[in-house]
């Protein structure tokens, strides 16, 4: 049977939509949405309760609804949308929930997107108040944003067939919206939820762009987009939401609002049922109970909760033969599960609908959130805006106001307040339409629930929350809304309570004996709807999830067959196997060519900074625990820098350019952080200084050349440079010409080995690195990654910031005293360092540790353990294996270990505990190879 | 041989005529200053045949000896300057001399970022998506600079003129950039 009038609403009756529901074909029209067309099929019962499983319909026809949530299975799988907010396009398919869905396990195919929107007057809905406030402000020549969450402008007037001004409310609508839609600088936004409101004038709002067109969906358009909007004022005329009445079994399909049963009819052309019973405690559901009767719903009663029914209406009623019976209340309903009869006092009245009205509350959600006070109008029942904000005006029902001519009056007000807090002057008047609505503003009786089974009297139908469960709360204990909320789950469904929280609020009061007034209610927060994390994510995702950095050399790793590894957010290259090599294979091959002739890597990602002015020596000294002012021009310092605490921050190198100037060298993953730090120094502390860093990282390009035969290949590409031993010192550096490019070299070592850093312009990285290819190539020279350059490093005790150090590790206890100069006055970390506890002699020191079985390659991490044996828990743990590694050098296994009284234990045996066994190791110095140092002049 | 950062992304920029004209201008000479004495200031200015800019978030452009060159401001004491390819040596030296003993400092950022424009009526449109600064005309005409962020990355946005925009990125960025900035093209391509 259909429920579809033959006429009105805004649907195309002459085209038909397939789709399929709960898999039973039916057929809808443009302009339904799910739930309209699921009505207007007869079907009521859309899916079932979270917790009890009992079966639920459609509660209200927008994004008020409780309870039509709905799995979409195609065109793709979405779980937990509205039915009444799922606009039908041909060949829906969609089931009904009991609550949960079920995220796709498949990667959504639609495109999302975000975009940044800057106004002076945001106005947050489009119903008669917001759409006067946007063509007031509009007219003074504001930069206007509108947003509105429906698919097309009118707000409540969608849902009534009234007539502004004599002629019907759409006409006055599509006069002011296309107004709007023509002048300059303003933008209206329709299936746009203004979901989160923030600090300074930040909105955040949600645009369905192309959910409506289904499988019809342009592959190239974002489905979904976020606004991101910035406004200097905005104008809230976000309108009401109808509240039930708590009743028993007030939860089944068939039982909905009034005003959204109205809406159904004149927005969709549908009817809630044949014969339909209707609730209420004010004036408004009158008008729904004679515009259901005049489009052939036999209304069987009218049941007013008040003393006396408005003469006026009653009399409306009685001539189209609808009882009207006031100071009576439903007390009850029946049916298998859509509702087949309502109790009411002792009578039991068949009906196939039952049509409820509890009053109405503005909705206030974003006022709240932006931090506006909310107060109880105790005539309203409900929570209305208290003060006004500077930038935040309310317009509207939003306000509690009822009557149309009043709301936009308000629009009005607000929207030329709010334009000429941003600076404009009002241009010609809007004029304020007259309704010819039937139903007075008039606030009724504030009625929450009626007596009755409280373990069946729904307040939240979502979380299958009853009476019976606020006064568990309450008599628990509980005073305050918020815990009652928590403990009860009321208002923290996909809804947030957009129908219940009231009700709750008013239960609780009631139970507790308290003025409303004297209750906080409890805190709005974003989002008003929901959002999915897709929307959210917008296009950073997949590869533009996260900015890939990349060196000038990239491409050739790439060609070349490195595997990479992330070190921040760059891609270095980690490995380069060879065909059938594993990492284990290539990276003792990588070693051992650099060991033992010629390696080469990209070192491009290391930070540098330059540090320039009269005071750089000095700020330098500062900054680093070892001195630096009294390095010579021409000369290279390794470098120790510590937090105020005392505990190492980053290493590095400090390069002396000239007399006022430093280049130094930074981890790859700190780069940014040294420089906020040294920023940070000069700005707050330091400010006299005469010193400016600047970040210089991509500006060069940097090539560790290193082996034994790097000083034949660098002659080889260096003609003009004297690389002899004597003329290029370790530690100093040399500007010259690299395969014809002009370069700074550096004799800089991280392996031990004979070493130079070549630096040239990051447009030359590639072909100074080609040319140093082909330079070594009869030296058999070999790209090495960061895996190799760990193990060289390691094989010398060279720790890693970040790796061997945590933030509780000291110069001192990387046994690099040697760093800490005794002389300076003062730098940072400086003072710690007498602290009795970095004094202590059991710190956590870096150490050597060779298995004694040399092939065993303990996993890094492990802890370490003094005995052989596991004592009874609680075992004492000396510390951990922070770097381990085979060593083609060594010809075994070795790891680098922070140990209690490392230092002293050299020599000793400890244990490592590695699955079931533990694993005995010899503590060593943490140089393990080449200690004489006579590697590294070649 | 040099090779620009974007350099293998030419064709996929050029692809999103007609919305956007996107080219990257590699290889400009790019010198960051630090400086706040105003004498030196002028001096630099008038060795550049350009006034520095002295409103925050603008530029300035003026013609000398080093042809058609660019001062950007990037905060209250520093500033970018920016000319045609070849030139950073000689911007450096010259700065430097003006700058004398004052207290200052030029660094030769030229690789540091690259150059990339972008011509056509949607570019503010476009950068919208990513960019939070207001590009309203009005708000950002023509002469501003920011350093701001784009989507992931940070970028120096100049309003180089009505319809064009020139965005410096960081090397290391660009590639990421050029991506985000294919990939917010794809519905403006798409609309006929």
């Amino acid at each position: 049977m259909s429920f579809r009038t033959d006429t009105g609403g805004a649907i195309d009756r002459n085209t038909l939509l397939r789709f399929t529901f709960n898999g039973v074909e039916h057929t809808g029209h443009p302009g339904d949405t799910l739930a309209s067309a699921l009505l207007a099929n007869g079907v009521h019962e859309i899916g079932s309760s979270v917790k009890l499983g009992r079966p639920r319909g459609v509660v209200a026809a927008g994004s008020e609804d409780p309870t039509s949530l709905v799995q979409v299975e195609a065109p793709f799988s979405e779980p937990m949308l509205l039915a009444t907010t799922v606009e039908l396009y041909d060949g829906l398919v969609a089931r009904g929930l009991a609550g949960q869905g079920k995220l796709s396990s498949e990667p959504d195919p639609a495109r999302y997107d975000a975009k940044h929107e800057h106004c002076d007057v945001l106005v947050v809905g489009a119903g008669p108040a917001g759409l006067v406030a946007a063509l007031t402000a509009a007219r003074s020549g504001a930069r206007v944003v509108l947003v509105d969450e429906q698919n097309q402008a009118g707000g409540a007037l969608l849902g009534v067939d009234e007539y502004l001004d004599d002629r019907p409310s759409a006409e006055w609508v599509a006069d002011i919206v296309a107004e709007l839609k023509s002048t300059p600088d303003v933008l209206v936004l329709e299936r746009t939820t203004a979901f989160g409101m923030y600090q300074d004038g930040f909105v955040l709002a949600l645009q369905k762009r192309t959910d409506h067109l289904g499988f019809a969906a342009p592959a190239s358009v974002a489905r979904q987009r976020v606004w991101r909007i910035r406004t200097r004022q905005t104008v809230l005329a976000t309108g009401a939401h109808e509240r039930p009445v708590v009743f028993a079994d007030n939860d089944r399909p068939g039982i909905m609002l009034a005003s959204s049963a109205r809406t159904f009819l004149h927005h969709y052309g549908v009817l809630p049922g044949s014969r339909a019973v209707v609730f209420t405690t004010n004036d408004s559901a009158y008008c729904a109970a004679i515009d259901l009767a005049e489009s052939g719903v036999d209304i069987a009663v009218v049941v007013d909760a008040r003393p006396e029914a408005p003469a006026r209406l009653a009399a409306e009623c009685a001539a189209r033969g609808i009882e009207v019976r006031a100071g009576q209340l439903v007390t009850g309903t029946e049916g298998p599960g859509r509702v087949t009869a309502v109790q009411v006092g002792d009578d039991r009245i068949a009906c196939d609908a039952l049509l409820v009205s509890g009053g109405w509350n503005p909705v206030v959600s974003l006022f709240s959130q932006a931090r506006g006070t909310l107060r109880y109008d105790a005539e309203l029942g409900a929570f209305v805006p208290g003060r006004e904000l500077a930038t935040v005006r309310v317009a509207g029902s939003a306000t509690g106001e009822l009557d149309l001519t009043a709301c936009t009056r308000q629009g009005r007000d607000a929207g030329a307040g709010a334009a000429a807090a941003a600076g404009f002057t009002s241009g010609s008047q809007v004029p304020l339409p007259a309704s010819d609505s039937r139903c007075t503003a008039r606030s009724g009786l504030v009625l929450w629930r009626v007596p009755g089974n409280d373990d069946a009297s729904f307040v939240d139908l979502q979380r299958d929350s009853t009476v019976a469960d606020v006064l568990r709360a309450t008599g628990a204990g509980l005073r305050s809304l918020e815990h009652i909320k928590r403990y009860t789950t009321i208002g923290t469904a996909h809804d947030q309570g957009k129908t219940s929280g009231m009700i709750a609020a008013g239960i609780v009061a009631e139970a507790l004996g308290v003025e409303l007034s004297e209750q906080r209610p409890t805190t709005f927060r974003p989002p008003f709807t929901s959002v999915s994390f897709a929307a959210l994510a917008g296009r950073d995702r997949g590869d533009l999830h996260d900015p890939v950095r990349v060196t000038s050399i990239h491409p050739w790793h790439v060609q070349h067959g490195a595997l990479f590894e992330n070190v921040g957010q760059w891609k270095r290259p980690w490995y380069y196997p060879q065909p059938g090599e594993d990492l284990h294979a290539a990276v003792l091959r990588e070693c051992r060519a650099t060991r033992e002739s010629v390696g080469m890597m990209d070192g491009s990602t290391l930070g540098k900074i330059d540090v320039q002015g009269r005071d750089a020596g000095e700020f330098l000294d500062m900054l680093y625990t070892n001195m630096m002012s009294n390095l010579k021009v021409g000369k290279i310092r390794y470098g120790v820098m510590c937090g105020v605490d005392g505990m190492v921050i980053d290493d590095g190198t400090v390069i002396r350019v000239g007399e006022e100037r430093y280049i130094v060298t930074t981890t790859t993953g700190n780069a940014a952080k040294v420089l906020d730090w040294m920023e940070e120094w000069l700005q707050t502390e330091w400010p006299h200084l005469d010193v400016h860093c600047t970040s210089v990282t991509e500006h060069w390009a940097t090539i560790p050349l290193v082996g034994p035969k790097s000083r034949a290949v660098l002659a080889a590409v260096a003609p003009s440079l004297d690389v002899s031993n004597e003329a290029f010192e370790f530690m100093t550096w040399h500007d010259t010409e690299v395969a014809g490019v002009p370069a700074r070299v550096c004799r800089i070592s991280f392996s031990g080995e004979l070493a130079y850093e070549i630096n040239v312009t990051a447009w030359h990285g590639l072909a100074v690195w080609e040319a140093l290819m082909a330079a070594g190539e009869r030296y058999g020279i070999t790209p090495y990654g960061t895996e190799t350059m760990h193990v060289l490093r390691a094989e010398k005790g060279y720790p890693i910031i970040g790796q061997e150090t945590d933030a509780t590790v000291t110069p001192q206890d990387l046994g690099m005293s040697w760093a800490v100069s005794k002389k300076k006055p003062d730098f940072i970390g400086k003072r710690s360092f007498a602290r009795a506890e970095n004094n202590r002699s059991d710190r956590k020191q870096l150490v050597g540790l060779l298995p004694v079985d040399p092939a065993v390659l303990l996993p890094e991490g492990s802890q370490i353990v003094e005995t052989d044996r596991l004592p009874e828990p609680p075992v004492r743990m000396l510390g951990h294996v922070t770097s381990s590694y085979p060593s083609a050098a060594l010809g075994r296994t070795f790891a680098l270990a922070l140990v209690r009284s490392g230092h002293e234990r050299i020599g000793e045996t400890l244990y490592v505990p590695v699955e079931d066994s533990l694993v005995p190791v010899t503590v060593t110095e943490s140089v393990l190879y080449d200690k004489e140092g006579a590697r590294r002049d070649g | 041989m040099t090779v620009s950062p974007l350099a293998a992304w030419r064709d996929r920029l050029a692809a999103l005529a007609p919305v956007l004209d996107v080219a990257e201008v590699p290889f400009r000479s790019q010198l960051t200053v630090r400086v706040s004495d105003p004498d030196a200031i002028a001096a630099m200015g008038a060795t550049l045949g350009v006034l520095f800019p002295s409103a925050a978030c603008t530029f300035t452009s003026g013609t000398g000896r080093f042809g058609d060159v660019e001062v950007l401001w990037l905060g209250p004491d520093e500033f970018l300057v920016t000319a045609s390819p070849g030139l950073r040596v000689t911007i450096e030296e010259v700065l430097r001399g003006a700058l004398g003993t004052v207290r200052g400092s030029v660094v030769d950022t030229s690789a540091q970022r690259t150059t990339v424009v972008l011509q056509g009526a949607q570019g503010r449109e476009v950068l919208a998506h990513g960019c939070s600064v207001d590009l309203h005309p009005a708000a950002a005409p023509v002469g501003t600079c920011v350093q701001t962020l784009l989507a992931r990355t940070g970028i120096v946005l100049q309003v180089t003129g009505e319809d064009t925009l020139t965005v410096l990125v960081r090397s290391s960025f660009a590639e990421y950039f050029a991506a985000w900035l294919a990939d917010a093209c794809t519905e403006y391509l798409a609309v006929p």
